[in-house]
């Protein structure tokens, strides 16, 4: 069951559902640019967690920050990143985010306030947690998000920076996106408790758990945590669960030892078909609508695509390039 | 010259520079007295014994537009951040395409001799040498304590201040006015022509003590103080070896794919220096054992003054036959 519609503009709100949809979109054509060995490396898909990163950056102004996870296509395209340098990161090429150095696990765009995917589980939490210091020092009202998985709930790093933050009163917001796996280690078998969230009593701040399939329900929690961060409240914890469509990397032959009808009963739950069932009803779109948005997100995605085939390969020179700041 | 300790001139530099810039600010389990009352708790953090936070939270913060400084104490506490340190500081800056800077600096005491065993007795900067992407120094003198100490944190990259504990409470002449050293730019301690003593830290002054008694036998010691080891300053030590021919290194590390071991590269692989050498080089470092508590022991496992001369005497053994016939 959609929570209702928030008191966001119909425009907002559709502008919520075309980010979903270019997550999407964006990952089933890196997916086929992978397998077709035009993308290198690892390619991790967020398709089916949509409605957790747009939901929780629709919440954010420009200036908040985010670090995302290995699986962060979805926070990048959620927090304004540009298509056309993320697919020639993809690609490898001079004119990526990253100049061809950090590929699928480490596209940063500083300027927009996203502050890198990180392959490592948990790598990214402390790195934030900084980013929260450094808005709270700057006394503007910014607040900083740490997006990982269930997996990171388990490691050091979680606690180290709850704790910490909740003892400086960070701006922060925690969001564990819970799609109930660590790779193939399903939560319940590493989780003393079912709800990661209900860890957050031990630091002493609110813990929250979602819907993360529902994306009113998720903008409205972070909504809620983004107020009292700004206000000086310190950090959130939301919990949002969710499920991963994909296995846990496109590589060929990759295991994935989920129940096949698990899989397809949270297809059944897809955020983004809810989000449009319920733009629909609320009148706030229609068939043509819905075409019309399909047609300008795949536009957008062949002229990243196109854009990245027609850049230059980085020259082998450049490996030394960047390993200092001057 | 007024006199401070190698500390003292430490936390002058973290002080002077903390006046400069507003934007630096400093991060510790327990914090500097002096540091504290003059810049507050704001600027002068107390932090829990959470290292591995602390060490990426720099991260976040130097990528915001801040300078942190990360006081780690001993070097021990920091391996409980390695993920943060090799996986994210050493690679940010590169892996994101050099987007943005990360003006971060880790300080750290190492080395032994405190009778304090094991955990709290180690000189592991050789690992830190190994991962591309981080700067390091370790200084042997308050002068040069001060003036790396202040370039590094002007530096746009993390830079880890190693500080050797036996040195923290030695005196020595530091000026008054504001001056800075660069990194990679070694210093020649004593100038000599028999041998090159390649020496770092407590043992730059022991290498200074074993060259002022074999200057009694008239053997003539030059002894190099790298400062940074991260970038390592290669001219000068190969300068250094092309003029004297003999090359000795000193280290409180062990020896195993250690500072010592790059040094003795650093001279074997540049064919001028290598054609130059005539003898193999020496190295005098701490046995490849963890460092025992028993003063008997731990004696026993660093190298002095005494192995360096033994070491010194070695590289000359050819020298002196050779003489003789």
């Amino acid at each position: 069951m959609q929570s209702l519609s928030p008191n966001l503009p119909p425009d907002t709100q559709r502008e919520m559902l075309r980010r979903m949809l270019t997550i999407r979109r964006f990952e089933e054509r890196a997916s086929a640019d992978y397998l077709a060995g035009k993308i290198y490396g690892v390619v991790h898909c967020y398709i089916g967690e949509e409605a957790v990163a747009v939901g929780v950056c629709s919440a954010l102004d420009r200036g908040d920050r985010i670090i995302s996870t290995h699986r962060g296509h979805g926070h990048c395209i959620a927090k304004g990143a540009d298509l056309n340098r993320m697919m020639a990161e993809l690609y490898g090429r001079q004119t990526g985010y990253c100049k061809g150095k950090g590929g699928s696990m480490h596209i940063a765009d500083f300027g927009i306030g996203m502050l890198g995917a990180n392959g490592i589980v948990a790598g990214g939490i402390a790195i934030v947690t900084g980013a929260g210091l450094a808005a709270q020092m700057e006394g503007k009202g910014g607040v900083a998000v740490s997006f990982f998985g269930d997996g990171a709930s388990n490691a050091g790093p979680f606690h180290e920076c709850l704790n910490i933050a909740a003892t400086w009163k960070l701006p922060m917001l925690y969001v564990c996106e819970n799609n109930l796996y660590a790779a193939q280690t399903p939560a319940a078998a590493t989780h003393a408790l079912s709800d990661v969230a209900a860890r957050a009593a031990g630091y002493g701040i609110p813990g929250v758990v979602v819907d993360g399939n529902d994306i009113f329900a998720v903008y409205q929690a972070a909504n809620r945590a983004v107020d009292r961060a700004r206000s000086g409240g310190g950090p959130s914890l939301i919990e949002c669960k969710t499920y991963r469509w994909r296995a846990h990397t496109e590589r060929r032959g990759q295991p994935d030892h989920r129940d096949p009808g698990e899989v397809e009963m949270w297809k059944g739950r897809d955020p983004i078909a809810q989000l449009a069932r319920q733009l629909r009803e609320q009148g706030d779109l229609d068939d043509l609508a819905m075409e019309s948005m399909e047609r300008e997100v795949i536009a957008a995605l062949d002229a990243a695509v196109a854009f990245a085939e027609a850049s230059p390969f980085p020259t082998p020179e450049q490996a030394t390039e960047d390993a200092f700041a001057a | 010259m007024r006199e401070l300790t190698y500390n003292e001139a430490a936390v002058e530099a973290v002080a002077e520079e903390m006046r400069r810039d507003q934007r630096i600010f400093y991060m510790s389990t327990d914090p500097i007295g002096p540091l504290l009352s003059e810049f507050g708790a704001e600027r002068i953090r107390a932090t829990p014994i959470t290292e591995a936070a602390l060490t990426g939270m720099a991260i976040g913060a130097a990528g915001c537009g801040f300078r942190p400084i990360v006081d780690w104490r001993q070097v021990t506490f920091c391996f409980v951040a390695m993920d943060q340190i090799v996986n994210q500081a050493a690679k940010i800056h590169y892996m994101f395409g050099g987007q943005v800077t990360f003006p971060i600096l880790y300080r750290a005491a190492v080395g032994g001799g405190g009778q304090v065993a094991a955990q709290h007795s180690q000189s592991p900067y050789s690992m830190f040498m190994n991962v591309a992407g981080l700067k390091m120094f370790l200084p042997s003198t308050p002068y040069d304590m001060k003036g790396l100490l202040k370039t590094a944190i002007r530096d746009n990259n993390p830079v880890i201040s190693f500080e050797s504990g036996r040195l923290m409470t030695r005196k020595g002449p530091v000026p008054e006015d504001d001056y800075t050293i660069p990194l990679g730019k070694a210093d020649i301690k004593r100038g000599g022509n028999d041998v090159t003593v390649v020496a770092l830290a407590w043992l730059v002054h022991e290498a200074l003590a074993a060259a002022e008694e074999l200057a009694q036998e008239g053997i003539s010691v030059e002894v190099v103080d790298p400062r940074t080891l991260v970038p390592l300053d290669k001219e000068t030590i190969r300068n250094s070896v092309q003029k004297t021919c003999r090359l000795v290194v000193a280290d409180e590390a062990g020896p195993t794919a250690g500072f010592s071991a790059e040094v003795a590269a650093v001279a074997t692989e540049d064919s001028a220096t290598f054609a130059r050498l005539q003898a193999p080089v020496r190295r005098v470092c701490a046995l490849q054992v963890p460092i025992p508590y028993s003063p008997v022991l731990e004696n026993h496992v660093f190298p002095d003054r005494k192995r360096i001369m033994a070491g010194i005497r070695e590289v000359l053994e050819g020298r002196r036959s050779a003489a003789a016939s």
